[in-house]
């Protein structure tokens, strides 16, 4: 019980020596977001549905993981007619391919309190290599990781066909996380 | 002493015969593209669409602006009260449906989430947060109004018309100088 209390108040501090491991998400203070351009105007989106294991200890970065999975089909672009749009074959095709998965392969310290994260990310059946920059921060008994990388969505094959003119929907796609987990007892 | 003149400037016939090639072009263009089916093309259009309608809208500003600072000329005695009565109420109408119209496009592009950038270059701040009752409000009234708009621009123009054909007074010349 010491020992979980001195983590803890580490933790809160968010002293780098802190031994504290966060693994359980929190679903609902959790998000992934993203953005688009659409004739220049930026559009936001999310994800609804994702799965997330985690695991991070920010005295042991190098030992870290993370590894995501999420439902294509709880894609809210923000209007209906997108939504029904996005899941059909030209875009997500997601009766063929319903989740898009990440699994960090390394994890960086950056200094300070931001980090990196490297891993492959598979959507509609592709893979890239990608690298997320991150910043951690303990709130309470709770680490929040909040991060921002871009992708090519023509590298994945969303919005083929005549959705691949990019002066109408631009190739760069920014994603966006904020994942609040739990400190593992 | 104020004079009234017997012209319009032609900073003010400029400005209405751009505001009215605008809205020649956003009226059909908005009718065209709402029924069709989600594509690149639509979104291009929806664009070029909103672009023109926000210059309608400033324009409509510049008028305003200098109507204000520009007596226009009088109405031919010739017209009675109630034809310039009619004339002069049909021109405040126009007028307000000019800030209307876009202004109702505006606050729907708000509402839906979707931001306005104009020419793909200039963001203008969303009037409203996201909202689904008021996306639906704003797009009924944009229709309504703009219906509303291209009703009391047939009536202008053929007023405009019935100045030329039937009452040769000289009116519609006065906008349109090249009649003389
Ligand atoms: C003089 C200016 C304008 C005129 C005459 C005009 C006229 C119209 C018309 C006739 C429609 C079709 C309505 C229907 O049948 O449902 C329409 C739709 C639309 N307008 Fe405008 N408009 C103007 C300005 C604007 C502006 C400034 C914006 C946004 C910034 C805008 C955004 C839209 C949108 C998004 C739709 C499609 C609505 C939908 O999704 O059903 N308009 N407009």
């Amino acid at each position: 019980m010491k020992i979980l209390v001195t983590a803890l108040a580490a933790a809160a501090l968010a002293l780098p020596a802190a031994a504290v491991e966060y693994g359980t998400l929190d679903p609902a203070k959790s998000s992934l977001a993203f953005t688009s351009k659409q004739m220049g105007v930026p559009v936001d989106g999310k994800f609804n549905k994702f799965k997330v294991a985690l695991s991070f200890d920010p005295a042991a970065v190098q030992k870290a993981s993370a590894g995501f999975e999420l439902e294509i089909a709880s894609i809210d672009t923000g209007s209906k007619e997108a939504n029904d749009e996005v899941v059909g074959k030209d875009w997500f095709n997601a009766k063929q391919f319903p989740t898009a998965v990440f699994k960090s392969t390394s994890v960086k310290a950056l200094g300070g309190n931001r980090f990196e994260v490297t891993g492959p990310l598979t959507i509609k059946g592709r893979t890239q290599n990608v690298t997320a920059p991150f910043t951690y921060k303990a709130d309470g008994a709770n680490g929040v990781f909040e991060g921002a990388f871009t992708i090519k969505r023509l590298q994945f094959g969303i919005g083929e066909g005549p959705w691949g003119d990019t002066s109408t929907v631009a190739d760069d796609v920014q994603i966006k996380f904020r994942l609040v987990a739990a400190a593992r007892k | 002493m104020t004079t009234t003149p017997t012209q319009y400037t032609r900073t003010a016939i400029a400005l209405h015969w751009l505001i009215a090639l605008l809205i020649f072009i956003a009226f059909p263009v908005g009718l065209y593209m709402v029924d069709l089916p989600l594509s690149p093309q639509k979104l291009k259009i929806i664009s070029w669409h909103k672009w023109a309608g926000i210059t309608v809208l400033a324009l409509v500003l510049v008028r305003i602006l200098w109507r204000a600072t520009h007596r226009p000329p009088a109405l031919p005695d010739s017209m009675s009260r109630i034809e310039k009565l009619a004339a002069q109420g049909a021109h405040h109408l126009l007028y307000l449906l000019m800030i209307a119209v876009p202004m109702a496009g505006w606050l729907m592009s708000s509402a839906k989430g979707f931001p306005v950038v104009w020419f793909g270059v200039l963001p203008l701040p969303d009037l409203i947060g996201k909202s689904e009752s008021l996306a639906e409000f704003f797009e009924q009234a944009h229709e309504i109004l703009a219906w509303l708009m291209a009703l009391i621009v047939v009536v202008h123009a053929a007023a405009a018309v019935k100045h030329h054909f039937a009452a040769r007074d000289g009116v519609l010349a006065r906008m349109l100088p090249r009649l003389k």
